[in-house]
C-alpha cells in the first residue's frame, strides 16, 4: 500500500496541478469575458463570411461561410506544405549528395548553399523573394513569353490551362497503368527470389505510363487542348493577363523560400545519413559482386534511410508550421484567412485561435504518423 | 508520503494564492482602470504602426497625430502631464485583443465605428475624431479618373482585418466587377506591394491614402480617386465595463472640440478663465465642478488645452500642415459648414 501510493503520489500530484492551472484559467477567462460582455460559441462558423480571398483551391466568396473560409485557409496552407515538402526533399538529397562529392567546386558550392540559407531568418528570406521578385520581374505587358505560353510578370505565373474532352477515361488509363505497374513489380520481386532472374522493371514501368494513356488518346476519344493566356488592357498602363491558370506571386515566393530553407537542414539529414553507414559495407557489398547501383540501392540507401527519416520529419513538420509566416507577404493561408481576417470580423478570438492550433497540431501530428509508418518499414526487421 | 504531502500542501497553497488575488482585483473599484493609470503613472495607448498625420512615431521615437493627441488629452487630464503617455503600435489585426485582454486602456487607431465591433467583442467606441470613407489611389499613368473605369481582373492591394476588405467586396459585387484582393498584415507591406507594380489599385480610409502617398516612392504619380464608398467614422475604443473610464476618454476628446467652438487655443486658454461666457470659464476649469464627477480636479479640460491644445490646432499642426489633407472636408465643426458636433459641457 504505501510502496503504491509512493509510486503514484508524483504522478497524481502533477495531473492534478495541471488540471487546477487548467482549471484556473479557463475560469478566469470565462469571468473576464463575461464582464466585457463576449460572448463564447462557434455558432459564427455557419455565418456568412462576406470578405474574399485571393486564392482559393475550392469554389469561395464571401457569400459562403466563415467554416468554408477556414478550408479555404486549410487547403491553402496544406498546399504550399505539399510543394513545399516535395522541393526541399528533392533539392535537400540533390545537395546532401553534392556535399559528399569528390569534385571540389560542387562540393563547395552545396557547401556555401547550405551555410547561406540555413543561417539567414525565414521571414527576411521570405520577404527578400516576395519584394526583390516584385522588383525584378515585368509588368504585364512587358513580360516576355517563355516558350511562347508561358508568362512570369509581376502578378504572378500565368500558364495554359489544359482543357479535357473524356478526361475520366485518360484517369482510369493512368490508375490501370500504375495497377500494372505494381503487379510486374511483384511478379518481379518473386521472379528474383525464386528462380534469381532479373527483369527490367523500370523500362517496363515506363513504357507502361505512356502506352496507355497515349491509347485513350488515340482510341478512347480523349482529347486535350490548351487556353493560353492572353494579355488584357485594364486601363492605360495597367494589364492583366486573362484565361489561362495564374499562378499568384505570393504562392511563388512562399513555396520558394521554405523549400530553399528548409532543403539545407534536410541536405545535412541526407549527408549524415549517408556518412552514417560504414564503408566497410560498401566494400562488401562490393566484393560479393554488386554493381555500384545495386551497392546503393539495395545496401547503403536502406541503411542511410533509418538515419535520415526521423530528422527530416522534423523538418517537414517545421516547413508546416513556418508555412504560416505567409501572412507577411499576403498568401492566404490558414493564419491569414482565418486566424487574421476571420478573427477581426468576427471578434472570437479564443474560438478562432483554439481552433487554428488544434489544426496545425492534427496537421503535424498526421505528418508525424505517415513519417513513423514509413520509418518502422525500413527499420530493422527484428525476428 | 511526508514528502509529497509537503509538495501537495504547498501546490494548494500557490492555487489558492491566485484565486484570491483574482477576487481581489475583481472586487471593482469604481473606475479601475483609472485606478490603475494614477498608480502607474502613465496612460498605456495603443495605436498605429505608422500612418502619417495620425499616430506616426518619428526618428527618435517621439508619436505624433490626431489619435496620439487623444491619448495625450487623457494623460493631462488624469495625470496632469501630456507626455505621460506608453505608446504601443498595433496592427489592425492586433488591436482589439490588446485592448479587451488588457494591454492598454485606450485604443486611439484610425479605428472605425461598427455595430458589430460596438456591441460584439467587448468593445466600447466614444466618439468620432475624424469622419472618414473609403477610397481608391490608383496610378496617374493609367489614366483612370472614376471608380466607373474599373474593369474586370483588376487587382487592389488592402490591409487585412479592417473594414475596407468587407467594403471592397460590397463595391465590386455592386458594380458585378471581378477582382483580385491581395490582404496583407502591415500598411507598409500593402504600400511596398502596390508601389513596386503589384496592385493596380491600393483601397482603404482616404486618409489613410493621403497620408501612405507621402511614403510612395514617388507619390506625384500617385492619385486618389473622387468617390468614397463607405462611411468610416474613427474614433477611440475603450474596453466595455469601465463607464467612468469611458467618461473620461469621450470628454477629453469633446473637450478639445469644444474648445475649438469656443476659440479657446493653448495660447489663450489661461486669459479665458476671466471670459464672460459661462460655458468657455466651465471649459478652462474657472466656474462649476465639471472634474469631479469623473474623480478628476477641476482643471482637467484646461491642462488638455493648454499642453495638447484644441481640435483645430491638433489637425492642422498633424495633418493640414503635413501636407497630408489640407482641406478640413466634413472634419470641420457645426458651426463652419463640417459635422463635428459635440454635446456641452456642462
Amino acid at each position: 500500500m504505501n510502496f503504491k501510493l509512493k509510486d503514484l503520489g508524483p504522478q497524481l500530484i502533477t495531473v492534478i496541478a495541471v488540471v487546477l492551472i487548467f482549471g484556473f484559467f479557463t475560469y478566469n477567462a470565462q469571468i473576464n469575458m463575461e464582464n466585457r460582455g463576449i460572448d463564447f460559441g462557434y455558432g459564427f462558423l455557419s455565418q456568412e463570411s462576406s470578405f474574399d480571398v485571393q486564392f482559393s483551391l475550392i469554389e469561395y466568396d464571401g457569400s459562403h461561410s466563415y467554416f468554408r473560409a477556414y478550408l479555404v485557409g486549410l487547403l491553402n496552407t496544406i498546399l504550399v506544405s505539399v510543394i513545399g515538402i516535395i522541393i526541399a526533399t528533392i533539392l535537400g538529397v540533390v545537395v546532401g549528395v553534392a556535399r559528399l562529392s569528390p569534385n571540389y567546386l560542387i562540393n563547395k558550392f552545396a557547401a556555401y548553399y547550405v551555410e547561406f540559407f540555413r543561417n539567414i531568418p525565414l521571414l527576411l528570406q521570405i520577404f527578400f523573394w516576395y519584394f526583390a521578385a516584385l522588383r525584378a520581374l515585368p509588368l504585364p505587358q512587358d513580360a516576355e513569353a517563355i516558350f511562347g505560353v508561358f508568362f512570369l510578370t509581376i502578378k504572378g505565373l500565368y500558364v495554359p490551362a489544359f482543357i479535357w474532352e473524356n478526361f475520366n477515361i485518360f484517369f482510369y488509363s493512368i490508375v490501370a497503368s500504375i495497377i500494372a505497374i505494381i503487379v510486374i513489380r511483384i511478379h518481379a520481386k518473386k521472379l528474383q527470389e525464386s528462380q534469381g532472374k532479373q527483369i527490367p522493371v523500370f523500362l517496363i514501368s515506363i513504357g507502361l505510363l505512356f502506352i496507355l494513356p497515349l491509347f485513350s488518346f488515340l482510341i478512347g476519344g480523349v482529347s486535350l487542348s490548351f487556353e493560353i493566356p492572353q494579355l488584357k488592357q485594364l486601363a492605360a498602363t495597367s494589364f492583366v493577363y486573362d484565361g489561362g491558370l495564374s499562378l499568384p506571386p505570393e504562392l511563388i515566393a512562399l513555396t520558394l523560400s521554405l523549400s530553399l530553407y528548409t532543403a539545407t537542414f534536410i541536405a545535412e539529414c541526407v549527408r549524415a545519413g549517408i556518412q552514417g553507414v560504414s564503408k566497410g559495407q560498401k566494400e562488401a557489398a562490393a566484393s560479393i559482386g554488386l554493381n555500384p547501383n545495386q551497392v546503393l540501392k539495395l545496401v547503403i540507401m536502406p541503411q542511410a534511410l533509418r538515419i535520415i527519416i526521423p530528422p527530416t520529419t522534423n523538418q517537414y513538420l517545421n516547413l508546416t508550421k513556418n508555412s504560416s509566416l505567409a501572412a507577411a507577404i499576403a498568401y492566404p493561408d490558414l493564419v491569414l484567412v482565418f486566424a487574421g481576417t476571420a478573427l477581426m470580423q468576427t471578434g472570437k478570438a479564443i474560438e478562432i485561435v483554439s481552433i487554428t492550433m488544434f489544426t496545425y497540431l492534427s496537421l503535424s501530428i498526421s505528418i508525424s504518423i505517415l513519417m513513423n509508418w514509413y520509418n518502422k518499414r525500413i527499420a530493422i526487421q527484428e525476428k | 508520503m511526508f514528502k509529497y504531502l509537503k509538495q501537495l500542501t504547498s501546490l494548494v497553497a500557490m492555487v489558492a494564492v491566485l484565486f484570491t488575488f483574482t477576487t481581489e482585483t475583481m472586487a471593482a473599484k469604481k473606475s479601475k482602470t483609472l485606478k490603475n493609470t494614477q498608480k502607474k503613472g502613465f496612460v498605456r495607448c495603443g495605436v498605429s504602426q505608422g500612418l502619417p498625420g495620425f499616430s506616426n512615431a518619428d526618428a527618435a521615437g517621439n508619436w505624433t497625430g490626431v489619435d496620439v493627441d487623444v491619448c495625450r488629452a487623457v494623460a493631462a487630464a488624469v495625470l496632469g502631464d501630456a507626455n505621460k503617455v506608453k505608446f504601443t503600435p498595433l496592427s489592425a489585426k492586433e488591436r482589439f485583443t490588446a485592448l479587451t485582454s488588457g494591454e492598454i486602456d485606450i485604443l486611439s487607431r484610425n479605428t472605425t465605428w461598427t455595430l458589430s465591433r460596438d456591441a460584439d467583442i467587448g468593445l466600447t467606441f466614444v466618439g468620432v475624431n475624424f469622419y472618414d470613407g473609403q477610397g481608391f489611389m490608383v496610378r496617374k499613368s493609367s489614366g483612370i479618373t472614376s471608380v466607373n473605369q474599373f474593369k474586370n481582373g483588376i487587382s487592389a492591394c488592402t490591409n487585412i482585418g479592417t473594414t475596407t476588405e468587407l467594403n471592397m467586396r460590397d463595391f465590386f459585387n455592386s458594380k458585378g466587377i471581378s477582382y483580385e484582393p491581395v490582404a496583407f498584415e502591415k500598411a507598409d507591406e500593402v504600400v511596398a506591394a502596390y508601389d513596386s507594380g503589384r496592385c493596380d489599385t491600393y483601397t482603404t480610409d482616404k486618409s489613410g491614402l493621403a497620408a501612405q502617398r507621402t511614403k510612395m516612392s514617388n507619390p506625384d504619380e500617385h492619385i486618389v480617386l473622387p468617390e468614397t464608398i463607405s462611411k468610416e467614422p474613427l474614433g477611440p475604443v475603450v474596453r466595455q465595463g469601465d463607464s467612468v473610464w469611458e467618461d473620461i476618454v469621450r470628454w477629453s476628446l469633446n473637450a478639445m472640440i469644444e474648445a475649438e467652438e469656443y476659440g479657446i487655443t493653448s495660447a489663450n486658454a489661461d486669459s479665458m478663465k476671466t471670459s464672460e461666457n459661462p460655458a468657455i470659464k466651465r471649459l478652462v476649469g474657472a466656474e462649476g465642478e465639471l472634474g469631479a464627477a469623473f474623480g478628476l480636479d477641476n482643471e482637467w479640460s484646461l491642462r488638455i488645452i493648454k499642453q495638447v491644445g484644441n481640435y483645430g490646432e491638433s489637425y492642422k499642426r498633424n495633418i493640414a500642415d503635413t501636407g497630408i489633407l489640407p482641406d478640413r472636408g466634413p472634419n470641420q465643426l457645426w458651426t463652419k459648414g463640417g459635422i463635428l458636433y459635440v454635446p456641452p459641457a456642462r
